[in-house]
């Protein structure tokens, strides 16, 4: 630990706590009566630290690991081992659980790098690292102490999508606008980096990615006006070394001579100015918060930025750029290299955070790098990662905001039954604001070659009117209410074949599926539900293979790894939450149909099926 | 008006025709007076240098019981729900990133001074302060109106209807009982 962290510690904002469960023991020990007792105990204790380090490779290969919520920066959430297949997945069992503490959603991935487990909590968003060897006895805890007010300001419950590993040190964000490095080998704090203000509305929910020695951040608040932005840190010390805003002049959206968006209507000077009425990009929207991938070859991070600000479209008219699109930029510079708009003038709240896989596709004869983008608006993308031109896009789930999209000119083309109209209540609008699928991650197997996307069947009613902007407070000018998509089930995983660009098979769920999924080379997918099944299919054919039910709702990302021991495990953060899981994390009263953001019109039953609390659980095959 | 008083009516009232007309025209009169305390308007609303906060003394009860039964004073705190964004973060009651209001459970308290104290003062888990932003009216209404809202202030006068389509029992029908009941025998089960 250096110097300066340890200064940092103490000095510092008298914020950051960590706990040495050693020492701990230690001072619990010394009080012992019992002498020989005491003796065991200390000499457990004096055990170096160093014991628990976590040394990647340690367990001989890379495929052991999980060191990021996506796995790896292309983010395939796919892991090579196979020693669970389909053959063997029935007997799956669980080997330990853990509880965190805390009653919201637990959106986050475990991480483990070598024989430790590392777990961040939602709001107060408590850091553990568990020992494998030991079923999972906490080795260290560190507890942030964010601001209370985040708690209020934060649109969608409080939650937290997961912390990275890198380099000895792991990183996370908290909700109060922190991003916070610790040493993953004792807990200790290295670097904070505080930028945002709750008062304001703004957040910070997403995961960090770290690559080459930059942590890439974004934040959250497109709901009370928000201006979006992304932002690399320094992993040695959490400076900030560029900043990239999602709307206002060239100069801070970091556009210059390298943009060269595939579409005309993506180009031109100022867009993120001229593209609203007076200053309306200054509390835009277009926040950061969901994932971010890059791309080793080309040296280009991927990502999305959210829905404009307010919801009612009528008070900012104009495409609104650069919100609701993907952004292509330059790792080491933050400049874009092409940006296209998925949602222009988004009137429903879709915005395009959702996550690119970056995958090899044989594409007309020839081998070619893509991402894949599963959309809320419905439409899985197909684009080109060098040039930023849409391949495919159809659609994975209802639509009827829009009929399709011209690959000729990258437009989408809205339907005009959906549009709002101020002051009318705009019916069965498919899919809702939730859009067909929200944060929750799809996963992608080299062996299928499908993605594995884990998404919900809502549509929503809604009705926009004239709102103001106050500081602090939500800008929207909508109300809505959801209710089940076409067919009634409420949720869906569906395997889609992104070069025939269709379905391959679908699992209709009763309730929306809010967790991440997970593929394995075993051919097996996982998934959760949010009444608490957490399940196992085959990957080919989405047959269901094992489920378990678990103690609440699950809304996190399940992962594999391989223990010291051996053999594979995968675990998983239950405890519902979210902004489906808000309806009980947040006991609301369903009877307000547009309580959640409209999610209690669509769950109105959830809260009898499923209480909430944070547990992680882990299985592995006897 | 009297003149056209109906033949029958003239014919029962005979040579007191005249009288009973009158008597009736005060018997209505004074029932529309009885009712006017609910349709009562206040029309200062200063924002106050120096706010006052409520203390728990006789023209601070007064204030509240007349707000709470009074038609125009819900209806104005209903327009500063909307107004000043509040339906963001608490919906229309049930709740979002703000705690529901309709549920019975009442974090800070459920008292008229307490509300007013969350509304003005703004609460630590991310309440705003609106005292800058409202008079002291007007944050008497808001409360009022939040009271009505959650079925715990007297039910006999209403709020204007929504501007927007409803998303719940309007706010005189609200049903005060916690919202978690039994379990509905539609659900429960796993698929």
């Amino acid at each position: 630990m250096s110097s300066r962290g340890r200064d940092r510690g103490r000095v510092g904002r008298g914020k950051g706590r960590s706990f040495d469960l050693n020492i701990a023991l230690a001072k619990q020990a010394s009080r012992a009566v019992v002498t020989a007792c005491a003796m065991g105990l200390l000499l457990f204790a004096a055990m170096p630290v160093s014991s628990g380090t976590p040394t990647p490779g340690s367990s001989g290969e890379a495929a052991a690991h999980w060191p990021s919520p996506g796995r790896d920066a292309a983010l395939t959430r796919f892991t090579p081992l196979a020693d669970i297949s389909p053959s063997n997945v029935a007997s799956l069992k669980l080997m330990f659980t853990h509880s965190t503490g805390i009653l919201r959603g637990h959106e986050a991935a475990p991480i483990v790098v070598g024989d430790t487990m590392y777990i961040v909590t939602p709001y107060p968003h408590r850091v553990e690292a568990l020992d494998l060897t030991h079923a999972g006895r906490p080795r260290w805890r560190f507890d942030p102490q964010p601001d209370a007010y985040a708690q209020g300001v934060a649109c969608c419950d409080v939650v937290n999508r997961g912390l990275a590993y890198a380099n000895g040190k792991v990183f996370f964000n908290t909700l109060d606008n922190q991003t916070i490095a610790l040493d993953a080998a004792n807990g200790r704090e290295l670097w904070r980096f505080r930028s945002g203000d709750v008062k304001a509305g703004e957040t910070r929910t997403m995961a960090p990615l770290v690559v080459d020695g930059r942590v890439f951040i974004g934040n959250s608040g497109s709901a009370f006006g928000v201006r979006g932005w992304l932002a690399a840190l320094d992993e040695s010390n959490g400076k900030e070394l560029w900043r990239a805003y999602s709307t206002g002049p060239d100069a801070e959206v970091l556009i210059g001579a390298d943009y060269r968006p595939f579409y005309a209507k993506d180009r031109g000077t100022d867009l993120g100015v001229t593209s609203w009425p007076r200053d309306g990009w200054k509390i835009g929207g277009g926040t950061v918060w969901g994932w971010i991938s890059y791309d080793p070859k080309l040296d280009l991070i991927y990502y999305g930025t959210s829905h404009p600000a307010p919801l009612n479209a009528a008070q900012r008219p104009g495409a609104n750029r650069y919100t609701s699109g993907i952004f292509a930029r330059d790792a080491r510079t933050g400049m874009a290299r092409w940006f296209y708009q998925l949602s222009p003038h988004d009137e429903f709240g879709y915005g395009a955070v959702n996550e690119n896989v970056l995958v090899e596709l044989e594409w007309g004869g020839r081998s070619r790098a893509v991402l894949l983008h599963p959309d809320q608006n419905g439409y899985v993308y197909v684009i080109d990662r060098a040039s930023g031109e849409v391949l495919s896009a159809e659609a994975f789930a209802p639509i009827n905001t829009s009929t399709g999209v011209d690959l000729s000119t990258g437009e989408l083309r809205y339907a005009a039954a959906k549009q709002q109209r101020l002051g009318t209540v705009v019916r069965d609008i498919c899919p809702g604001a939730a859009g067909a699928k929200s944060w929750q991650p799809s996963a992608y197997s080299p062996r299928t070659k499908l993605l594995y996307i884990p998404h919900q069947n809502l549509c929503q009613d809604q009705q926009v009117m004239q709102t103001s902007y106050i500081v602090g407070t939500p800008y929207l000018g909508s109300i809505s209410q959801m209710k089940p998509g076409p067919g009634g089930a409420r949720g869906r995983v569906t395997a889609w074949d992104p070069v025939a660009a269709t379905a391959r098979w679908t699992i209709d769920e009763d309730l929306p599926v809010w967790s991440g999924a997970l593929a394995t080379a075993g051919d097996i997918v996982f998934y959760g539900t949010l009444d608490g099944w957490f399940k196992a299919v085959d990957a080919r054919d989405g047959r269901r293979l094992w489920q378990y039910r678990t103690s609440s709702g699950i809304v996190g990302q399940p992962v594999s790894y391989r223990g010291t021991d051996g053999k594979q495990y995968v675990a998983v953060l239950a405890g519902v939450g979210g902004w489906a899981g808000a309806v009980v994390a947040g006991e609301l009263d369903v009877r307000d149909g547009s309580a959640a953001g409209g999610f209690a019109g669509a769950l109105p039953d959830l809260k009898y099926r499923t209480v909430r609390g944070g547990m992680l659980y882990v299985f592995a095959l006897p | 008006m009297c003149s056209r008083f109906p033949e029958h009516v003239a014919q029962i009232a005979g040579p007191y025709r005249r009288h009973a007309c009158q008597a009736l025209v005060a018997a209505v009169v004074g029932a529309i007076l009885a009712g006017c305390e609910r349709e009562t308007r206040g029309f200062e609303h200063s924002l106050d240098a120096a706010r006052i906060a409520p203390a728990d003394d006789a023209s601070t009860n007064a204030r509240v019981a007349h707000d709470e039964r009074n038609a125009y004073a819900l209806a104005a705190g209903k327009r500063l729900w909307t107004w000043y964004n509040c339906a963001g973060c608490h919906a229309h009651g049930g709740g979002a990133s703000g705690p529901a209001l309709t549920n019975n459970v009442w974090v800070y308290g459920s008292d008229p001074a307490a509300l007013y104290r969350s509304i003005a003062d703004g609460r630590p888990n991310g309440m705003p302060a609106f005292g800058t932003r409202l008079s002291n009216d007007q944050i008497w209404q808001l409360s009022a109106y939040v009271r009505s809202l959650a079925a715990i202030a007297p039910q006999d006068a209403a709020p204007n209807r929504d501007d927007a389509f409803l998303t719940r029992t309007p706010e005189s029908f609200m049903d005060p009982q916690p919202a978690l009941g039994p379990v509905p025998s539609s659900s429960g089960s796993s698929r």
